[in-house]
């Protein structure tokens, strides 16, 4: 067994794992987390296979946003555990027959192409000069233009769509505008108040005593007198 | 001695080899940057407290050179607490896999033409999706945590970042666009040619937008709001001791990386600004040739400018209010990044420039 062998293996089980704790785990955020670590090592495989744009781009959109996202609600939501386990019998027989036909249907792609395992795939590698990223380029950008324009037309509809269903403007909150606000003047926000002054005598610090009355306008003398 | 060490290398097997050989490297990358951790946060505090005019830390050794060991040595000794009904396992990886990907993120980083760990053709989406998983150490840190303070400053700062990430990454596009190579070897390779060929000219409000979001991915004043004093909500609120210690590993780690990808994409690497203007025969000089021509040291000057940046924005500005980070980065930054990343296309595929640029 070459060493890429062992990698890819090692890669491999830690993928298996992970994938059975995403089902298995008791709390949600966690599994989460596994399918997250099952991404991660889907992205290292795809790497021993040369595949790194595919590799990287895993990662970036469904590591570092799709799922950071998923962690987002699944942490809000509060699930109870007993109600969700309590159709486990019900849903059983669909979910089983589901799981049977996947199984069959791996089977039958692997043996009908006359898959031999990690030989196979070792064959392919491509040299050092190979790059899977101009690779893809060249062929998305040529063969494939129309394709990829309508499949990047069709998530702008869904950006759109999913934003004019959920988007809509409460009448009763009120609303802070930041652009009004960073576009205050000194004028609007700032007084400056004249105020009557007085002289405090510090060369005897023992008690402040006010060498001259205090200037009291006739406004004040009369609130005085009042009291 | 020497040949006793040479025949063992050789006895050993393949991959025995080449994974030593790659430890080797990683050792000789990671160390380095750990000291340059240390001591930025000593430079921070020097320059902040001259900034505004105290005298920073000066008690610790010679004018306080060793107060960066001292604050490493109190951490290490302080007691971790473990908040009751946190999730144990989560709690202590969270700081783990927030400091990973800041150091993972430098394999692909090249110090010159040469000396690089990997120089990976797809080197930038690599950098672009390392920055993005670490996210992950923040929301998992502010859940494990069990407090609502924690919870909410994890979510805040995670929305925080997952929003600047769209900025950075359209900024890097125009980066790409520009240069026709997602390898950053060759990227610092097309700004060959002295200061006026750098990306920072015609590039120049992605450049602004890149260090803008730069600095709001790295959590770093005026864009703190996770660390935030004035209100107790930050997702590391729970942590002590050296848990602690490793968020602001991975923060400081960050900065640096920034800092060095804004000299790689923006400021021509390690290409000296002045040597291409200058005659071959000054560059052939032995240390004064050296000195102006391209190298090392350069990288390492521009990311240090980048750095001394970061922190004299945070000497300079108050903190950003939570709706005004997220209207600049989502009305703003992507706005000026989309428009510039047309502007760039129609350059290229219009006008003679293109023909220069590519």
């Amino acid at each position: 067994m070459t060493f890429e062998q062992v990698v890819v293996y090692l890669i491999s089980a830690v993928m298996l794992v992970s994938a059975a704790l995403v089902v298995t785990m008791r709390n949600p955020v966690k599994a989460v987390l596994s399918l997250v670590l099952t991404f991660f090592s889907a992205a290292s495989l795809w790497i021993t296979l040369e595949a790194e744009f595919l590799a990287i781009s895993l990662v970036l959109v469904y590591v570092g946003a799709v799922m950071v996202l998923f962690l987002f609600v699944v942490m809000m939501l509060d699930i109870n555990q007993a109600e969700l386990r309590a159709g486990f019998t019900n849903y059983l027989p669909l979910g089983g027959v589901v799981a049977v036909l996947m199984v069959v249907e791996i089977i039958l792609v692997l043996k009908g192409r006359e898959y031999s395992g990690l030989q196979l795939a070792s064959e392919q590698l491509r040299g050092p000069g190979y790059s899977n990223t101009r690779e893809l380029g060249a062929i998305i950008y040529t063969h494939y233009i129309y394709p990829f324009e309508i499949v990047g037309f069709v998530l702008l509809v869904a950006i759109v769509g999913s934003i004019a269903l959920t988007f809509r403007r409460r009448t009763v909150s009120r609303y802070q505008k930041p652009s009004v606000q960073i576009h205050t003047t000194k004028a609007e926000r700032l007084r400056v108040v004249k105020m009557t002054t007085q002289r405090v005598d510090l060369t005897t610090p023992e008690e402040f005593v006010p060498t001259t009355p205090i200037q009291t306008t006739p406004t004040q003398k009369a609130e005085e007198e009042s009291t | 001695m020497i040949d006793w060490f040479l025949t063992l290398w050789n006895s050993l097997p393949d991959w025995l080899q080449i994974g030593v050989w790659n430890l080797l490297k990683i050792i000789v990358v990671v160390l380095p940057l750990m000291i340059c951790v240390a001591y930025l946060t000593y430079a921070e505090r020097k320059i902040i407290g001259y900034m505004q005019v105290r005298i920073g830390p000066n008690r610790v050794g010679p004018r306080g050179w060793l107060q960066p060991i001292a604050d490493a040595l109190k951490l290490m000794m302080k007691e971790i607490v473990l908040p009751t009904r946190s999730d144990r396992f989560l709690f202590l990886l969270a700081p783990v896999l927030s400091l990973g990907p800041a150091l993972a993120a430098w394999a692909v980083i090249p110090f010159t033409d040469k000396l690089v760990i990997a120089n990976i053709d797809a080197g930038l989406l690599y950098v672009l999706a390392l920055t993005s998983v670490g996210v992950y150490g923040i929301i998992v840190a502010g859940w494990a945590s069990n407090s609502k303070y924690a919870f909410l400053g994890a979510m805040r700062s995670a929305a925080q970042i997952v929003a600047y990430e769209i900025a950075m990454g359209f900024a890097l596009v125009g980066v790409l666009m520009v240069a026709g190579s997602l390898n950053l070897v060759q990227i610092v390779q097309h700004q060959a040619g002295g200061l006026h060929q750098w990306f920072m000219w015609p590039l120049f409000p992605l450049f602004i937008v890149y260090f803008i979001s730069g600095v709001a991915e790295t959590n770093r004043a005026p864009f703190d709001v996770a660390e935030g004093e004035s209100e107790i909500i930050g997702f590391h609120v729970e942590y002590s001791g050296m848990a602690f210690a490793v968020f602001f590993l991975a923060e400081y780690a960050n900065m640096i990386l920034i800092a060095a990808l804004t000299s790689i994409m923006f400021l021509g690497g390690w290409y000296s600004p002045i040597g291409a203007y200058l005659p071959t025969a000054l560059l052939d000089i032995p240390v004064i040739g050296w000195l102006l021509g391209d190298g090392v040291h350069w990288l390492l000057i521009k990311i240090s400018i980048v750095l001394f940046f970061f922190l004299w924005l945070r000497a300079t500005y108050p903190r950003y209010r939570y709706d005004q980070i997220m209207r600049l980065g989502w009305k703003v930054l992507i706005p000026v990044t989309l428009i510039w990343v047309v502007v760039i296309g129609m350059v290229k595929f219009f006008t003679p420039f293109g023909f220069i640029m590519s």
